[in-house]
């Protein structure tokens, strides 16, 4: 029942962004759209239609996330399920969970008010709004996200293991290393891929510290644009049923797809690795 | 005693669990080279006894022992004694087979792997002559890639049997290791563990009192935490010392 639900909505929304989104491309080539890297729909003579920046911009905020995010929040993970004793657990992982209640305007204000400038000083930039110091932000979004799944993970893994693993002469660390890492990988795949999938749809704060530039960002000291925040930048500005308003549709649409297929796949990944080796 | 060489003793040994005293005043001499069978009613103790072997006690918390427990006449207890190396010498086999989620074959070489054995070789010759000392190297042989899961219970137990024995151990603890299994399993196991004494130390946990008698040498009744009686097997079946023995044998209780 619920999954059903689920799936309709899924379908709706799918239906709804592809209906309108589709439109756009009866004015704007496929090649055009995704290959050239100037957006620039507000033009009066020759508006310009190339997601290429947009889509460079969401994927380094994304992978610059999960970069911070993905080894420091495993290391947590780690340190909590295996090495931490239960006292100062019961405190850190309430804590950890409060990160993830952070709304993100007010992550986005400390973006720009504490972290942009250190950036910048760090670096001995003119600005630090760009996609390091959004990566950040973004980092510290999704790594509760990792932290609380993996650790949830390793947790559950049965005690068997840890017993057979030590009775062979390993050592902690080696019984770490060797046998619960191995065994939780699908879930800490799982835990990855939900904090991607976060990372890529998240807005607010992207708005606020990436910069916000169209033009196409060459390092990560550069401003850039994600998706999300062109849409929900221009969204307010465009007329209703434009073709400008189309585009932003099959932005909408393109980001969904992303978003799809990083799910689909590693519930491909899990499922497979699950089906073999189920305890 | 079947022999009088000593190679794990048990001196005055008492254990508790936070407050609760689950072992009083154990002294035991187990002797190399033959099968140890510890014996009682459930609850009374052996897992704690054998578990304390091996130290994997320590893995819980607030527990505490007075006494000595001698592995070749050093005390294990003792914080200069490495306990990966103890646990080395003496591996286990627990009650519920417990393969690691991966191959067959990398659930045998995992002690190797511990143990940072590189040599491909090397490897995969331990893991063959591992399996053939446990009776499964004909069963799997041209399926050592697949899960260990995918094996049968009774498979998956002499595969952890093939496990242990990979890194050569003086002592291999066995706890309850037939209980999750059906009869013909068992026998396999039981013929294995008879042939493997004559290399290897066995101390095996069993609530099954016909196991202890068709394969041990010596026998220990544990009641209460307490030893009731230690002798050869043979004696212990046949003319127990004590009343609670024979009760105990008569199937009175337990
Ligand atoms: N981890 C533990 N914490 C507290 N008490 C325990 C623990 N494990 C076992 N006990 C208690 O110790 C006693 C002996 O248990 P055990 O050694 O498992 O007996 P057996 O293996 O003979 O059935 C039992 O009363 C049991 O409840
Ligand atoms: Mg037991």
């Amino acid at each position: 029942m619920v999954s059903i639900t689920a799936l309709m909505i899924l379908i709706g929304i799918f239906f709804f962004l592809f209906a309108t989104g589709i439109q756009a491309f009866a004015e704007i080539s496929l090649h055009d759209f995704f290959l050239k890297a100037t957006w620039n729909p507000a033009a009066y003579t020759e508006p310009a239609w190339g997601i290429l920046a947009l889509i460079t911009g969401t994927l380094m905020v994304t992978f610059g996330a999960l970069i911070i995010s993905v080894p420091l929040g495993i290391a947590s993970a780690i340190y909590l399920a295996e090495i931490c004793a239960p006292k100062p657990r019961e405190i850190i992982k309430p804590l950890i969970e409060m990160i993830a209640g952070i709304p993100s305007v007010v992550l986005g204000l400390i973006g720009i008010l504490l972290l942009s400038p250190l950036v910048a000083g760090i670096f001995n930039l003119s600005n630090g709004l760009n996609a390091l110091t959004s990566s950040i932000i973004v980092g510290i979004m999704v790594l509760p996200t990792i932290i609380t799944i993996s650790e949830d993970v390793l947790t559950s893994l049965p005690k068997e293991f840890r017993e057979a693993s030590l009775a062979l002469g390993a050592t902690r660390w080696q019984m770490i290393k060797m046998t619960l890492i191995p065994a939780a990988s699908s879930g800490i795949l799982a835990a990855v891929m939900l904090g991607l999938g976060r990372a890529v749809g998240e807005t607010m704060a992207v708005l606020m510290v990436a910069g916000n530039s169209l033009a196409m960002p060459t390092s990560f000291f550069d401003p850039v644009r994600p998706m999300t925040a062109s849409i929900a930048i221009e969204i307010k500005e465009v007329v209703k049923g434009s073709l400008h308003y189309e585009a932003l549709f099959a932005v909408g649409l393109v980001l969904f797809i992303i978003t799809f297929a990083v799910n689909f796949i590693s519930d491909m990944i899990i499922e497979k690795r699950t089906r073999q080796y189920k305890w | 005693m079947k022999e009088n060489r000593t190679l794990i003793e048990f001196r005055n040994f008492d254990f508790w669990y936070s407050e609760k005293q689950v072992l009083f005043d154990v002294n035991m001499k187990i002797c190399p080279d033959c099968i140890t069978a510890l014996i009682g009613p459930s609850g009374c103790g052996k897992s704690t006894l054998i578990r304390c072997i091996n130290r994997m006690n320590d893995l819980i918390s607030c527990t505490r022992m007075k006494g000595r427990l001698l592995y070749k006449n050093k005390d294990i207890n003792q914080k200069h004694i490495g306990v990966v190396e103890l646990r080395k010498n003496i591996g286990m086999v627990f009650q519920k087979p417990n393969p690691f989620p991966m191959s067959i074959f990398e659930n045998v070489a995992y002690g190797l792997k511990v143990q940072n054995i590189k040599s491909r070789s090397k490897i995969k010759e331990t893991v063959e002559k591992s399996l053939k000392k446990a009776d499964l190297w004909d069963e799997v042989k041209d399926n050592l890639n697949l899960s260990a899961f995918s094996l049968s219970g009774g498979q998956q137990q002499r595969l952890c049997i093939a496990r242990a024995l990979a890194i050569r151990p003086d002592v291999i603890l066995l706890d309850e290791p037939c209980s999750a299994l059906d009869p013909i399993a068992t026998a396999k196991i039981e013929y294995l563990l008879k042939k493997l004494k004559k290399e290897t130390t066995i101390i095996i946990v069993t609530h099954n009192m016909q196991q202890a008698k068709r394969i041990s040498d010596n026998t220990c009744y544990l009641l209460n935490g307490k030893v009731i009686e230690y002798s050869k097997t043979d004696d212990i079946f046949h003319k127990p010392k004590y009343a609670l023995t024979k009760k105990y044998l008569n199937g009175d209780f337990g």
